[in-house]
């Protein structure tokens, strides 16, 4: 998450103190992500360091201390709004490793385990569809904040629906000859290396 | 009391050796006031399972009672009764008729079953208010957008004193704010007292359901068990 970049497009609205910058953060993003006054301060130290704000000119970090976006930081928030993010490489998953594994250990039926999962991520959408319904009605950030969620977790369901399928029909092929001992599960990387 | 209730109920096609096993031996009780979301794979069961619930079907097998009344034995005119007046269908392609206007399709079900047709025609437009589309009532369906002819399909549901409202995809054709915006109405009409089952393939619609029943295979193979209330799944800090 680029707080920086908030925190210049928060600025780009107007000069402000370091505490009303922490609250309107949290404010504008459905007080989903909760920030600490301390990294506000810091990042905008750094903010200050690289001539994307600059501040009133108190020496000491404080509730006094206003700030304002630069040209540069203008550039800077323009830039990062039209630059995707790097998506090239498949992120660690913690459950496509636990579906993995589990289609390789002896003994444990992965389909239990893909079910376990599928209602355990349900019971998690409905409670954020909930709060979509209720205090989300009124407030866009959280609205869109909800939305982004609802979409992540409906992806992993459609993703262990499908596993589950792939894993049935597998199951079902005609037997073939064993092959030889595989090595353990690896992510085949695709794209940049990290 | 239970508005919908499903024991044991099976249901099987064909003869051996090409017998088709559609449902295995469901229970499923629903109250006034829930909402329930049916889902699985294409050729789980769901819609056989809404066509029993609805009286469409008999079970092979097993119980069905709509408030409290055994669908078993009922003669034919007794289940047309209930069916035009207790409980309400909502379909995925809405299946209004094209030449009757918003508030004479909402209101059809109520003349059909014999009430007079201005009181039937201010139920109608009593539902369609309730749908917020009281000022389409008198359009056509191809003079309404998809969203608009779900609402007056939904009115058409829940007109009059209907109890049990089964609504296959309701959603299907729509886009996904839309989508939204039919199950945030149909779970605003349980709230009226009415119970619903929903089928639908997409989580996302079934998450606004009190509960989740997902079925494989013909076969019920779990459920959400939280009850609506504080978010506790989500983490602190993540909510207000």
């Amino acid at each position: 998450m680029s707080v920086p970049h908030v925190l210049l497009a928060l600025l780009s609205e107007g000069p402000k103190f370091g505490l009303q910058l922490r609250e309107e953060f949290e404010a504008g993003t459905g007080e989903v992500w909760p920030l600490n006054v301390g990294q506000v301060y810091k990042t905008l130290g750094r903010l200050e360091r690289d001539g994307l704000a600059e501040s009133d000119g108190t020496e000491q970090d404080g509730p006094q201390k206003r700030f304002r976006i630069t040209a540069d930081g203008r550039e800077a928030l323009a830039a990062w709004l039209r630059t995707p993010p790097d998506l090239t490489s498949p992120p660690r998953d913690e459950l496509v490793m636990k579906v993995l594994v589990a289609a390789r250990v002896p003994g444990t039926d992965a389909h239990e385990v893909i079910q376990a999962h599928r209602l355990y991520l349900l019971e998690l959408m409905q409670q954020w569809t909930w709060l979509k319904d209720g205090e989300a009605r009124n407030d866009l950030s959280l609205a869109l904040v909800v939305d982004a969620e609802l979409f992540r977790l409906d992806a992993v369901i459609r993703w262990l629906d499908a596993a589950d399928t792939r894993l049935r029909r597998a199951a079902d092929e005609p037997s073939r000859p064993a092959p030889a001992p595989a090595p353990a599960p690896q992510l085949r990387r695709l794209g940049a290396r990290r | 009391m239970s508005v919908l209730q499903l024991r044991s109920v099976s249901k099987t096609y064909g003869q051996e050796p090409a017998q088709v096993h559609a449902l295995i031996t469901v229970d499923l009780s629903v109250r006034a006031g829930e909402m329930v979301a049916v889902m699985g794979p294409s050729g789980s069961g769901k819609s056989t399972l809404l066509t029993i619930a609805g009286s469409l079907e008999e079970p092979t097998s097993g119980e069905v009672l709509v408030c409290g009344m055994a669908l078993a034995g009922m003669s034919p005119g007794r289940k047309a009764r209930l069916r035009r007046r207790v409980i309400g269908y909502v379909f995925q392609d809405f299946n209004l008729l094209p030449g009757l206007t918003a508030v004479e399709n909402t209101a059809l079900p109520l003349e059909l079953d014999g009430v007079p047709v201005p009181k039937a025609r201010t139920a109608g437009l009593a539902a369609l208010a309730k749908l917020g589309v009281a000022d389409r009532a008198g359009r056509f369906p191809d003079q309404l957008s998809g969203g608009e002819r779900q609402r007056v399909a939904i009115a058409r549901a829940v007109v009059g004193d209907r109890r049990l409202l089964l609504a296959d995809e309701p959603s299907g054709a729509l886009d996904s704010v839309n989508a939204g915006e039919v199950m945030r109405l149909l779970h605003a009409a349980c709230q009226q007292g009415v119970a619903a089952v929903v089928v639908t393939h997409d989580a996302q619609l079934a998450a606004w359901a009190d509960r989740i029943v997902l079925l494989r295979d013909g076969r019920m193979t779990g459920n959400t068990t939280r009850p609506r209330g504080p978010e506790s799944l989500l983490m602190p800090g993540q909510i207000r």
